[in-house]
């Protein structure tokens, strides 16, 4: 750990990538105490402010109805974080164990298992989700499910491409020469190799989750008002430019450092883990 | 029978698998919809006696196996249903709006390559000094925003601020271009009309940037990647002992063999781009097929968004196809060889 720690603060784009993420999550946990309006992440209305440029009250501006811009990006960023954990806890270990079974196993298993993997992948995994919560109410627990459904057959794919090229290696026949059951071979023995590749691109697909995420609300599926979040922000804004520009600018860049923090990280982790793209 | 034919048979077997796959899950998720789907056809306001005339119609009494053998059935016929929508055929409805989409993803397509792969190879035969430093933060913040961000941005920079381009559509109204094929850039200039054609182009020219930044950032790291690892094979030490330019180890020796495994995941991100044009296509109003897909999910439209995502499963697959075909055919070892191997 401490050795981790070491190798990536002695990379500075990596160190910058953790300050990102630890800031992001820091402002997030404390929203309400760091946010000048804390009430501003509900259907608050202040005409009196509303649709100003930024200024030493508001520092990057207030939308239609007067609330401050930055509090409620700190709000949004509370939603992004939860909904990108929520889906990679979940999507992570169906993936993980789909691809385990089609690797170690092999035969009909694998070919069954990595066509339905195909099926998935062959749809971009936007429309995927979009199709999803086409016909599910636009919520936040639809869209946590809509992006499980598209996420968790990249980690099957990961993983199996890994646990296919374990399966021959020596510790894992001598493993089955002893007798060892299929559960104890695949989590005990052939798992831990793949959990740094499977770390790695955990951290790297919080930055995608936030992107696929924000897209979601973008378009008007995800996250509804007035709760905040980042890509309904941008969208709300977007009707209104050029001349209310902090309503797009601002959301926009939040979305754009989260992610570039994570990347960064995720590159980072990967040198430190050894793990392959 | 030669080699690339075989792949391509091969390829055609597993994409008609994965073809009934999709359609089995599209299925599925239009299955999921919480409600009656006849009544939410015809509205709140319909009798009974019409929502069961109208799920006699659809089949809605008949087994989930019977239901998923009509729609089969009504596919293959080129039969997509009725939009409740716009009040036409499915397919009328993709015929008019694919083309739009297809021209804006092929532009993003031909930039993220055009651009992807030299910046990649730059990247690598300079590793560890400043222009790979460079590629690498710039790279990195293309695939940290979703396009829609970039459009937004773009939009403010070069259509308002710098008015270098217009800010939304496919084509200036005071053009009157008959279509022939759907894309613009074609249809004007078999109208003829070399203006139009060039206000066509620079109506493309911020979507597709937006569109295919995170692709290019993409294929630059990828390419980058490979050819840092082909630079490591003892055929180009020898070749750099032999005293060889390093520009012409680059192109000769390094780049073609470093393109095959990156030629894959360009494929994937192609077709990634065919979803994220919902994102670009909203901010620049260009009246393709995912602002119909958009506008018929708002209005739960069943049978507009099952044939929308099939047509969209179908174009994916087919590119998939023909990126396959190109690695066969760049791979002298697959190219010359005649029996099988596999």
């Amino acid at each position: 750990m401490t050795r981790a720690l070491r190798i990536i603060a002695s990379n500075p784009l990596s160190l910058v990538g953790l300050i990102l993420v630890l800031m992001i999550v820091l402002a997030a946990t404390f929203a309400p105490w760091i946010a000048p309006f804390p009430t501003h992440n509900s259907a608050v209305i202040d005409f009196a402010f509303a649709n100003s440029a930024p200024s030493s009250r508001n520092w990057m501006g207030t939308d239609l109805v007067g609330r401050d811009i930055f509090s409620r990006i700190l709000y949004a960023f509370r939603i992004s974080l939860v909904l990108g954990v929520v889906v990679l806890i979940i999507a992570t270990p169906i993936g993980t164990i789909v691809g385990l079974l089609a690797g170690y196993l092999g035969g009909w298993t694998e070919a069954v298992l990595m066509r339905i993997v195909d099926v998935f992948l062959s749809i971009p995994p936007l429309v995927l989700a979009i199709a999803v919560l086409g016909v599910l109410e636009p919520t936040l627990t639809n869209a946590m499910i809509a992006v499980t459904v598209m996420w968790w057959p990249w980690y099957a794919r990961l993983v199996y491409s890994i646990a296919r090229s374990e399966r021959e290696e020596g510790y894992v026949l001598a493993a089955e020469v002893i007798g060892a059951s299929t559960t104890h071979i695949t989590l005990r023995e052939i798992l831990p190799n793949c959990l740094p590749a499977i770390i790695t691109k955990m951290t790297l697909d919080m930055g995608f989750v936030i992107i696929i995420a924000s897209s979601l609300s973008f378009l008007g599926l995800g996250v509804q008002p007035p709760t905040p979040d980042l890509g309904s922000m941008v969208a709300e804004g977007a009707r209104y430019l050029p001349d209310s520009w902090w309503m797009t600018v601002f959301p926009g860049l939040a979305i754009l450092l989260a992610v570039f923090g994570f990347n960064l990280l995720g590159d980072g982790l990967r040198e430190v883990l050894g793990a392959e793209e | 029978m030669s080699s690339v034919l075989r792949i391509l048979l091969r390829r055609l077997g597993i994409s008609v698998i994965v073809l009934i796959g999709v359609s089995m899950l599209i299925f599925a998720i239009a299955r999921v919809i919480p409600g009656d789907p006849a009544r939410i056809a015809l509205g709140p306001n319909a009798s009974a006696e019409q929502v069961a005339n109208l799920r006699a119609e659809m089949h809605l009494d008949e087994s989930i196996f019977a239901q998923y053998g009509y729609f089969v059935s009504d596919v293959l016929r080129g039969d997509l249903g009725q939009s409740l929508y716009t009040n036409r055929p499915v397919t009328t409805d993709i015929v008019q709006f694919l083309p739009a989409t297809l021209e804006l993803v092929i532009f993003a397509g031909i930039l993220m390559v055009g651009l992807g792969l030299p910046l990649g190879i730059l990247a690598a035969r300079h590793r560890g000094r400043w222009p790979d430093h460079v590629i690498r933060v710039l790279t990195l913040l293309t695939v940290s925003a979703p396009s829609f961000v970039w459009a937004v941005i773009l939009m403010l920079l070069f259509a308002f601020y710098l008015p270098l381009f217009p800010v939304a559509g496919r084509l200036g109204d005071s053009f009157d271009i008959a279509t022939v094929t759907g894309f613009l850039t074609i249809d004007t200039l078999i109208a003829g009309n070399f203006s139009a054609f060039l206000d066509a182009l620079s109506h493309l020219v911020l979507p597709s940037v937006a569109l295919s930044l995170s692709g290019i950032g993409q294929a630059a790291r990828l390419t980058r990647a490979n050819m840092i690892e082909t630079y490591d094979k003892p055929y180009i030490e020898m070749a750099q002992a032999f005293g060889f330019f390093p520009s012409r180890i680059a192109k000769r020796y390094a780049f073609k063999p470093s393109m095959i495994p990156s030629l894959t995941i360009i494929g994937l991100d192609f077709a990634a781009m065919l979803g994220n044009a919902f994102l670009v296509e909203a901010v620049f109003a260009w009246p393709g097929l995912s602002r119909y897909g958009v506008a018929v999910i708002l209005r739960k439209d069943l049978n507009a968004i099952m044939g929308t995502v099939l047509i969209i499963a179908l174009t994916f697959l087919v590119v998939n196809i023909l990126v396959d075909l190109l690695i066969a055919f760049l791979n002298p070892r697959i190219r010359h060889s005649t029996r099988a191997s596999s």
